[in-house]
C-alpha cells in the first residue's frame, strides 16, 4: 500500500468549502491531543475559544477591533497577488498611512469639521501608502529588481522612520508641549474631531460597537470586486499576472498596470494605517513594542492567501482571525500560557493552509507501488545479466 | 529522400525480438495513455513508432526507458521478462533515448557530457575521470557512425544538429543495443536529416534495434523497415515499410482518409499591392547579438510568404519585431505604406498585423484564463465589448460563443480555461479570433508545430482562406514540407539574413536546404 498524490484535473465547487472546514476540524483534533497533554480538558478550552470570540460580553466588538487591520492589510495583498505581483510590504505602508493620517489631522486641527478630518484622513492615509508601495514598484518596473525583497526591507525603513519621528527627533508629530513630554517621548494626541465614530448595533449587554475602518474596508473589498471583474483595468491585471508576454502581445501597457496595483495595495494598506489612527489610537503610536509588533502587514499576506485573493473571502476570514486572536488574549492566563495560545494559533493557520494542497491535489491509496521516475539508486533486473 | 532503398538489416528470423513489450496499459488520471499495446522490434531494425499527438508513443517510450511503470503488461528483451524500477535499470539493460529535447550540460564539453552520471570503471567512477581515454573512444565511436564531434568543444558551441550527435553518442558510449530516437528530424534541415539516417542505418545494419518515433511520413518511409501506427492509446497495425503508402499511413493515423498537403494545391495567387514591407530590419537577440540583421521583405495582398530556415536563425525575433513586441535597433516596418510605431504592439495591432505566435500557449493567450477572455485578448477596448472603463461580460461571452462555433473549436464552453484546451483547437482559437480582427497582415510563426494531421489539414485552410481574403501572409515555419505546400515565394532565414528567395513551383527541396544550412556545399 502507497500513498499516491495526483493532480486533480477537476476542481469540483464544493471542495472550496468543505477543505477549509475540514481542515479546521482537523487542527481542533490535533489541538485536542495537544491539550489533553497539556492538562486542560479541550471541549472546555474550546468552548472558552469560541465564547470569547463571538458570544460574551464585548467579544464581537473586540473581535471587529481586532479583525479591521487585517482586513486592510489582507484587501492589500489580495490586490497585488491578483497580478502576482508580491507585495509584502502592507506593514510598510501601513505605518506609512498612520504618519500621512496622523499630520493631517494635526495640520487641519481642533476646529474644522470632524467628517473633512476624517475624510482627509483617509486620502492622506492612503496617498502616503500608495507612495510607500510605489517605491518597490518603480524598481521592479524600471530596475528588474524583486519586488518581494525590495518590499520587505522598506517595511523596516518604515517602521525606522517611525521611531524616528517621535523618538529620535524634534518632528511635527511629537510633542514636545510640556517638560514630561520632552522627557517621556510621545506623539501629539489628536482632538476629538478627528475620533472616527462606530456602528453601535444593540444595546445593553448584547451590544456590539463596529468601527468606521471596519466598513470602509468592506466598501473598499466591493470596489475591488468590480475593479477586477468588470472592468477593462481589471481584464488587464488578469492577463498580465497570468502572462505578461501575452500582455505584450495584446499591445497592454504593462508598466503602468503593475505601477498602478502597486498604488491600490500600497494605498489601501494606508487606509488601514490612517484607521489604526482615527479608530484606536488616537495617536501616532511610533513605539517600537506597539504598533510595530502587531504584524498586521504579514499576518494579512495570509489572510489574503486562505482567502485565495477573493476579496469577500478576505473579509470572512480577517474577521475569523481577528476572533482567534482576541479569544487568544483572553485565553491566556495562570494556567493557560501565552505559548500554549500560540501553538493553538499556529495549528489552526497551518492547517487551514495545508488543506489548500487538496484542492488541487487528490491524495490515492493504491495497492502498486508508484510511478519511480526520480529514485536513481541501482536496483536489481531480473533476467539482464 | 531515397535512402530507403539502402540494404537493411532485417533481423535473424524466428530469434527472440529485441524488444517485446506486450498488452501493455497505462492509465494517467482521466487518461487511458496506453491500451493493451503490443510491440515489437528485432535486433538489427529501424522500427518507426507512427502516431498523432496524444496518441501514446511518449508513454510507450518512457515505459521502455524506465521512466513509467506500465499498470498492466510486460516487457521482454531479447526473450527475458524485465521489470525497471527506474530509468537506471533500463539504461543498464542497454535501453538508450534520445529527447526531442537535449539533456545536456551547456558549459561542459562533449566528453563530460557524455560520462555525465556514468559510474563505469573508465567513465567518471569515483573522484576522477580519464579525459583521454573517453575522448578517444568518443572520437572512434564518431568515427564509426558518422556522427563526429569534436569532444573538448562545448555544447554551447555546438550547433544543433551537432548536439543531437551528442546525444546519439551518449547513447553508444553507454553500449546501448536499443536506441529510441523521439521526432529526431524537428530540429534538423533536410540534409541533417538524411545524414541522420545514415547513421541510424549503420548502427542497425551491427545488429542495434532503432525505434524512430515521428510523425513524418515520407521519413519513415525513408529510414524504417517496419512501422507501428498507434492511435488513441492503442497498436493499429504493425507493416513493412515497403508494404503501405504514405497515404495508408496517414489513413492508420488518423483513422479516416486524409488529403495529403502535396506542392502547390492552392488557387494560383492573385497578389496585387504591397501589403507588409519591411526595410533593413536589425533586431537584438536575448543575448545581445543580432538576431536580424539588416533584413527587407515584402508581402504583397493575398500573397503567402513563406520563410524557411532552421530553428534559431531568428524567426522568432524576426516575427515579434514585426509586430512591435521586439524593439528593432534599426530599420522600419511599414503596412499599406504606413510606417508603424516600433516596440509598439498597439500600433501593429492599429494597422491591421494578426500574429499567430510561435508559443501559442504562453504568448496567444493567457493560459489561465477562459476561452471568453481570451476571445477578446486584442479586441477588449472596442465598443462592442467594452463601454468606458467597464467591460460588457454578455457580449464576451456571446462573441466567443461565435467565435467557437465558426472556427469549430472543440470545448464544453467558453468557460473553460484555454491551457485546457487541446494543441489543434487552442491554435483554431488563436487564428479565429486573430482573422474576427479583419487583419491586413498575418504573421504567423510555426502554426501547425505539435499539431496532428487533422489539425494541421485545418490550419492549412484557413491560411489559405486568409490568402484569398487578400490577406498578406508571412508563414514563418521550420517544416519545409508545409512552406512548400502553402507559400507563393519562398525566402530562407540563416543567421539572421537572407540566404536564398525561391519559387516554391521551380526549386527542389535540396536547393533550399542547401540555403537553409548556409549555402556551404558539404
Amino acid at each position: 500500500m502507497t500513498l499516491q498524490i495526483e493532480r486533480r484535473l477537476q476542481q469540483p465547487r464544493w471542495l472550496s468549502v468543505a477543505v477549509p472546514i475540514g481542515s479546521i476540524a482537523f487542527a481542533f483534533l490535533v489541538m485536542a491531543a495537544v491539550l489533553g497533554v497539556t492538562g486542560h480538558d479541550p471541549l472546555h478550552v474550546y468552548r472558552d475559544l469560541f465564547d470569547s470570540a463571538f458570544i460574551a460580553e464585548g467579544a464581537l466588538t473586540q473581535t471587529f477591533v481586532a479583525a479591521t487591520p487585517l482586513l486592510f492589510t489582507g484587501l492589500a495583498a489580495a490586490a497585488a497577488f491578483r497580478m502576482q505581483v508580491w507585495n509584502i510590504g502592507a506593514e510598510g505602508q501601513l505605518y506609512c498611512g498612520a504618519i500621512g493620517a496622523a499630520g493631517v489631522a494635526l495640520q487641519l486641527g481642533p476646529d474644522a469639521s470632524s467628517p473633512l478630518v476624517i475624510f482627509a484622513m483617509v486620502i492622506c492615509g492612503a496617498a502616503a501608502g500608495a507612495v510607500w508601495g510605489l517605491i518597490p514598484g518603480v524598481l521592479k518596473t524600471f530596475a528588474r529588481t524583486n519586488e518581494i525583497i525590495t518590499s520587505l526591507m522598506l517595511n523596516y525603513v518604515a517602521g525606522y522612520i517611525l521611531t524616528w519621528l517621535i523618538f529620535d527627533s524634534a518632528s511635527y508629530w511629537r510633542d514636545l508641549s510640556s517638560i514630561q513630554a520632552r522627557s517621556f517621548p510621545q506623539a501629539k494626541p489628536m482632538t476629538e474631531n478627528a475620533f472616527w465614530p462606530t456602528l453601535d448595533l444593540g444595546s445593553g449587554t448584547s451590544s456590539v460597537v463596529i468601527p468606521l475602518g471596519f466598513l470602509i474596508a468592506i466598501g473598499i473589498a466591493v470596489l475591488l470586486h468590480v475593479l477586477y471583474k468588470h472592468t477593462k483595468f481589471g481584464f488587464e491585471v488578469q492577463v498580465i499576472g497570468d502572462s505578461t508576454r501575452a500582455a505584450r502581445y495584446a499591445g497592454m501597457r504593462t508598466r503602468r498596470k503593475i505601477l498602478a496595483v502597486f498604488a491600490i495595495s500600497g494605498g489601501i494598506a494606508g487606509i488601514g494605517g490612517a484607521s489604526q489612527v482615527g479608530d484606536f489610537s488616537h495617536t501616532l503610536d511610533a513605539d517600537p513594542n506597539g504598533l510595530q509588533k502587531s504584524y498586521y502587514g504579514y499576518t494579512g499576506i495570509v489572510v489574503a492567501a486562505l482567502g485565495r485573493y477573493n476579496p469577500f473571502a478576505v473579509c470572512l476570514v480577517g474577521f475569523l482571525i481577528g476572533g482567534l486572536q482576541n479569544a487568544g488574549f483572553t485565553l491566556q492566563g495562570a494556567d493557560f500560557p501565552s505559548g500554549l495560545v500560540g501553538v493553538m494559533q499556529g495549528i489552526i493557520l497551518f492547517c487551514a493552509l495545508g488543506g489548500e494542497l487538496l484542492i488541487r491535489y487528490r491524495v490515492r491509496w493504491s495497492s502498486d507501488a508508484p510511478v519511480a521516475a526520480e529514485e536513481v539508486q541501482p536496483a536489481s533486473v531480473e533476467g539482464v545479466p | 529522400m531515397d535512402l530507403a532503398v539502402e540494404e537493411r538489416g532485417a533481423g535473424t528470423p524466428g530469434a527472440s525480438p529485441a524488444v517485446a513489450m506486450r498488452g501493455i496499459t497505462k492509465r494517467f488520471p482521466g487518461v487511458l495513455a496506453n491500451d493493451a499495446v503490443d510491440f515489437e522490434a528485432a535486433a538489427g531494425e529501424v522500427h518507426a513508432l507512427l502516431g498523432e499527438n496524444g496518441a501514446g508513443k511518449s508513454t510507450l517510450s518512457n515505459i521502455l526507458t524506465g521512466l513509467y511503470r506500465p499498470d498492466e503488461g510486460e516487457i521482454e528483451l531479447h526473450g527475458e521478462p524485465v521489470h525497471f524500477h527506474s530509468p537506471r535499470d533500463a539504461l543498464e539493460a542497454g535501453i538508450g533515448m534520445v529527447h526531442q529535447h537535449f539533456r545536456l550540460v551547456p558549459p561542459f564539453t562533449v566528453a563530460e557530457n557524455i560520462v555525465l552520471g556514468e559510474h563505469g570503471e573508465d567513465g567518471g567512477g569515483g573522484m576522477f575521470v580519464h579525459p583521454r581515454s573517453i575522448e578517444r573512444r568518443v572520437l572512434e565511436l564518431g568515427k564509426r557512425y558518422s556522427v563526429a564531434v569534436d569532444p573538448r568543444a562545448r555544447i554551447w558551441q555546438l550547433s544543433v544538429g551537432e548536439q543531437q550527435r551528442v546525444e546519439i553518442l551518449k547513447a553508444l558510449y553507454r553500449e546501448a543495443r536499443i536506441l529510441i530516437m523521439d521526432e529526431p528530424t524537428a530540429v534538423l534541415t533536410p540534409q541533417e536529416s538524411e545524414a541522420l539516417f545514415v547513421t541510424l542505418r549503420s548502427m542497425a545494419a551491427e545488429g542495434r534495434t532503432v525505434i524512430f518515433i515521428s510523425h513524418k511520413l515520407h521519413e519513415v518511409k525513408a529510414v524504417a523497415d517496419r512501422v507501428t501506427v498507434l492511435r488513441g492509446g492503442r497498436n493499429v497495425a504493425t507493416v513493412p515499410t515497403a508494404d503501405a503508402s504514405a497515404r495508408e499511413l496517414a489513413a492508420m493515423m488518423v483513422g479516416r482518409q486524409v488529403e495529403l498537403s502535396s506542392r502547390r494545391d492552392r488557387d494560383a495567387p492573385h497578389p496585387t499591392t504591397t501589403a507588409l514591407e519591411v526595410e533593413a530590419l536589425t533586431v537584438p537577440g536575448d543575448r545581445g547579438a543580432n538576431a536580424i540583421t539588416d533584413l527587407s521583405l515584402s508581402v504583397r495582398h493575398g500573397e503567402i510568404v513563406g520563410v524557411a530556415g532552421v530553428a534559431g536563425n531568428g524567426q522568432r525575433e524576426l516575427a515579434e519585431a514585426i509586430t512591435g513586441i521586439r524593439p528593432p535597433s534599426s530599420g522600419r516596418v511599414r503596412v499599406d505604406g504606413k510606417a508603424l510605431r516600433t516596440s509598439d504592439p498597439r500600433s501593429a495591432i492599429g494597422a491591421g498585423v494578426a500574429h499567430v505566435p510561435e508559443d501559442r500557449l504562453g504568448t496567444g493567450v493567457a493560459p489561465s484564463l477562459s476561452i471568453a477572455d481570451n476571445s477578446v485578448l486584442k479586441s477588449y477596448r472596442g465598443p462592442d465589448i467594452s463601454q468606458g472603463p467597464f467591460l460588457r461580460r454578455r457580449s464576451i461571452y456571446r462573441h466567443a460563443l461565435e467565435l467557437i462555433k465558426r472556427y469549430a473549436v472543440v470545448t464544453p464552453g467558453p468557460d473553460l480555461r484555454a491551457r485546457d484546451l487541446s494543441g489543434g483547437n487552442l491554435q483554431k482559437l488563436v487564428l479565429g479570433r486573430e482573422f474576427e480582427g479583419k487583419p491586413r497582415v498575418l504573421v504567423a510563426a510555426s502554426p501547425t508545430r505539435g499539431l496532428d494531421v487533422g489539425a494541421i489539414e485545418t490550419v492549412h485552410s484557413y491560411l489559405r482562406q486568409a490568402a484569398r481574403d487578400d490577406v498578406a501572409v508571412l508563414l514563418i515555419s521550420e517544416d519545409l514540407d508545409e512552406i512548400l505546400a502553402l507559400a507563393d515565394r519562398v525566402i530562407v532565414l540563416y543567421e539572421g539574413r537572407l540566404s536564398g528567395a525561391f519559387d516554391p513551383a521551380t526549386s527542389t527541396v535540396e536547393e533550399i536546404g542547401l540555403a537553409m544550412a548556409g549555402g556551404e556545399h558539404r
